[in-house]
C-alpha cells in the first residue's frame, strides 16, 4: 500500500502547483492588459512605429503599388516585423519599476511571470502584425496567393519572436545599456526562427502545395517549445536578481 | 607528470597531424585535389568549437546550480576559446572555398550559421562586459549563455539539413561520409580532431587557472 500512498502524495501538491500556476498567470495577464488599456502609449507608440515604418519603405521605394518583387516585398515585411517586435518587446521588463518588481519576487513564482509575459507578448505582437500586414498590403500591393497559410506564418512568427523576446528583454533589461543590447542579443538568436519564416511566407506568397511549408512549420514549432522550455528553467535564475 | 599525460598526448597527436597531413598520401579527387589536406584543420575547428562550447555551457548550468568563481571563469573562457576555434574555423573554410567553390563567401547555409553562432558568442561577451557587479554578470552571462545554445543548436544542425549546400553531407544523409573518407584520411582525422580538441581544452585550463590566480592577488591586496 505504501507504493500507492506516496504516489498519491506526490500527484496532488503537483496538480495543486499547475493549478496555482495557471491562476497567476491568469492574474498576471489580466494585469499587463489592464495597464496596456490604461496607459494605451505603448501600444499607440508601436502602431505610430509600425505604420511610419511601413510608409517611410513605401516612400523611400518610391513606387505604385504591386511594382515590388516578390522576394523583396517579404524580406522587407519581415524585416519591418523583426525591428517592431524588438521594440515592442524590449518594454516588457523595463517598464516595470523597481518597487513593483519587488512586490512581484513577493508574491508570484518566476515561471507564471515568464508564462505570462510570453503569453501577452505573443497577443500584443499577433495583433501588431496583423496591423502591420494589412497596412503593408494596403500600401504596397497585396502579392500573397495563398492568404490562410501566409497568416499562419504570421501567427507562428509572432509567437516565436514573443517566446525569443521575451527572455532576451528580461537578460537585457538587467544591463547598463539595455536598448543597445537588446538588439545586439536578441538578432542573431532570431535569425533560425527568421530564416524559416522567410521560406514559409515565401511558399505561401507563391501559392505552393501547403505540404511544402510542413517541414517549416514543424522546425518552427520545435524551436519556440524548446525556447519556451529553456526560458521556463532559466528564468528564475534572472529573477533572483 | 602522471596528471599531465594528456599534455604530451596533444602536442604528440598535433605533430602527428602535421607531419602526417601535410605529408602522406591522400585520394586524388577533382577539384579538391591536394586542399583535402584541409580536411585535419578546418574540420577540427568545428568539432572543436562545438565540444569547447558544450563545456562552457556545461560550466555554465553548474555555476547556477552551485555559484562559485570557478566555474564563471571556466565559462567565460571556454566561450572564448570556441570563439577562437570558430574564427580559425571560418578563415579556413574561406579560404578552402575560395579554391573549391571559387567564392570567399558563397552564401551557404553553413557558412552563415556559423558566422551567426560567432555574432551570439560575440553578444555573450559584450553582455558581460555590460555588468560592474561580478556575481550579477556571472549569473546572467550564464543564462544567456545557456539560452544562446540552446538556439545554437538548431541553427548548426538542423537548418543546414532542410537546404541544399554546397558542404558535402547535406540535401539529406547527415555524416561526412560524402567525402570518402577512406582509412588513410580517417587515420588522421580522428586524431586530429582530438588533438586540436585537447589544445583547446589546454588554452582553457592555462587562461582559468591564471584568470583565479590574478583574482586571488586582488583578493589579498
Amino acid at each position: 500500500m505504501l507504493p500507492l500512498s506516496n504516489y498519491t502524495i506526490c500527484i496532488v501538491p503537483l496538480r495543486k502547483i499547475t493549478k496555482v500556476l495557471f491562476k497567476e498567470v491568469i492574474y498576471l495577464m489580466q494585469k499587463d492588459f489592464l495597464l496596456e488599456w490604461r496607459q494605451k502609449y505603448a501600444f499607440n507608440g508601436m502602431l505610430l512605429y509600425v505604420s511610419s515604418t511601413v510608409f517611410v519603405c513605401y516612400l523611400s521605394f518610391g513606387l505604385r503599388s504591386n511594382a515590388l518583387q516578390v522576394p523583396v516585398w517579404n524580406a522587407l515585411f519581415w524585416i519591418i516585423m523583426l525591428f517592431t517586435s524588438v521594440n515592442a518587446i524590449a518594454k516588457s521588463f523595463m517598464q516595470e519599476n523597481r518597487g513593483r518588481l519587488l512586490y512581484f519576487y513577493s508574491i508570484v513564482s518566476p515561471q507564471g511571470i515568464i508564462l505570462a509575459k510570453i503569453l501577452y507578448n505573443a497577443c500584443l505582437m499577433l495583433v501588431l502584425a496583423l496591423i502591420c500586414f494589412v497596412f503593408y498590403a494596403f500600401v504596397l500591393g497585396n502579392p500573397v496567393e495563398d492568404i490562410p497559410m501566409f497568416l499562419l506564418s504570421i501567427l507562428l512568427g509572432a509567437i516565436g519572436f514573443a517566446t525569443s523576446l521575451t527572455m532576451i528583454s528580461g537578460i537585457a533589461s538587467k544591463a547598463a545599456n539595455s536598448s543597445t543590447l537588446m538588439a545586439v542579443l536578441s538578432f542573431p538568436v532570431i535569425v533560425p526562427m527568421l530564416l524559416m519564416l522567410i521560406k514559409m511566407s515565401k511558399n505561401a506568397m507563391d501559392g505552393l502545395e501547403r505540404a511544402a511549408s510542413l517541414d517549416e512549420l514543424l522546425t518552427l514549432l520545435a524551436i519556440n517549445m524548446i525556447v519556451v522550455t529553456v526560458s521556463y528553467i532559466l528564468f528564475p535564475y534572472l529573477w533572483r536578481s | 607528470m602522471k596528471k599531465n599525460w594528456w599534455k604530451i598526448l596533444t602536442v604528440l597527436l598535433l605533430v602527428f597531424t602535421v607531419a602526417v597531413g601535410m605529408l602522406s598520401e591522400v585520394p586524388r579527387l577533382a577539384i579538391l585535389n591536394e586542399t583535402i589536406r584541409n580536411l585535419y584543420f578546418h574540420v577540427p575547428m568545428w568539432f572543436g568549437m562545438i565540444l569547447i562550447l558544450l563545456v562552457s555551457v556545461v560550466y555554465s548550468i553548474k555555476y547556477l546550480r552551485k555559484p562559485s568563481f570557478r566555474n564563471d571563469i571556466i565559462a567565460h573562457e571556454a566561450a572564448k576559446v570556441g570563439i577562437l576555434f570558430g574564427v580559425l574555423g571560418i578563415v579556413t573554410g574561406m579560404e578552402w572555398a575560395k579554391f573549391t567553390w571559387g567564392e570567399y563567401w558563397s552564401n551557404d547555409p553553413k557558412q552563415n550559421g556559423a558566422a551567426i553562432g560567432l555574432l551570439i558568442y560575440f553578444a555573450y561577451l559584450v553582455l558581460r562586459s555590460s555588468f560592474a557587479e561580478q556575481q550579477q554578470r556571472a549569473r546572467i552571462s550564464a543564462v544567456y549563455n545557456i539560452f544562446a545554445f540552446a538556439a545554437l543548436i538548431p541553427l548548426l544542425f538542423i537548418l543546414p539539413r532542410l537546404t541544399d549546400s554546397l558542404h558535402p553531407g547535406n540535401g539529406g544523409n547527415p555524416g561526412f561520409n560524402a567525402y570518402d573518407l577512406d582509412s588513410s584520411l580517417r587515420m588522421v582525422f580522428y586524431p586530429a580532431v582530438l588533438g586540436w580538441t585537447l589544445l583547446g581544452v589546454w588554452i582553457i585550463n592555462v587562461k582559468s587557472r591564471l584568470e583565479l590566480l590574478r583574482q586571488r592577488i586582488y583578493e589579498n591586496v
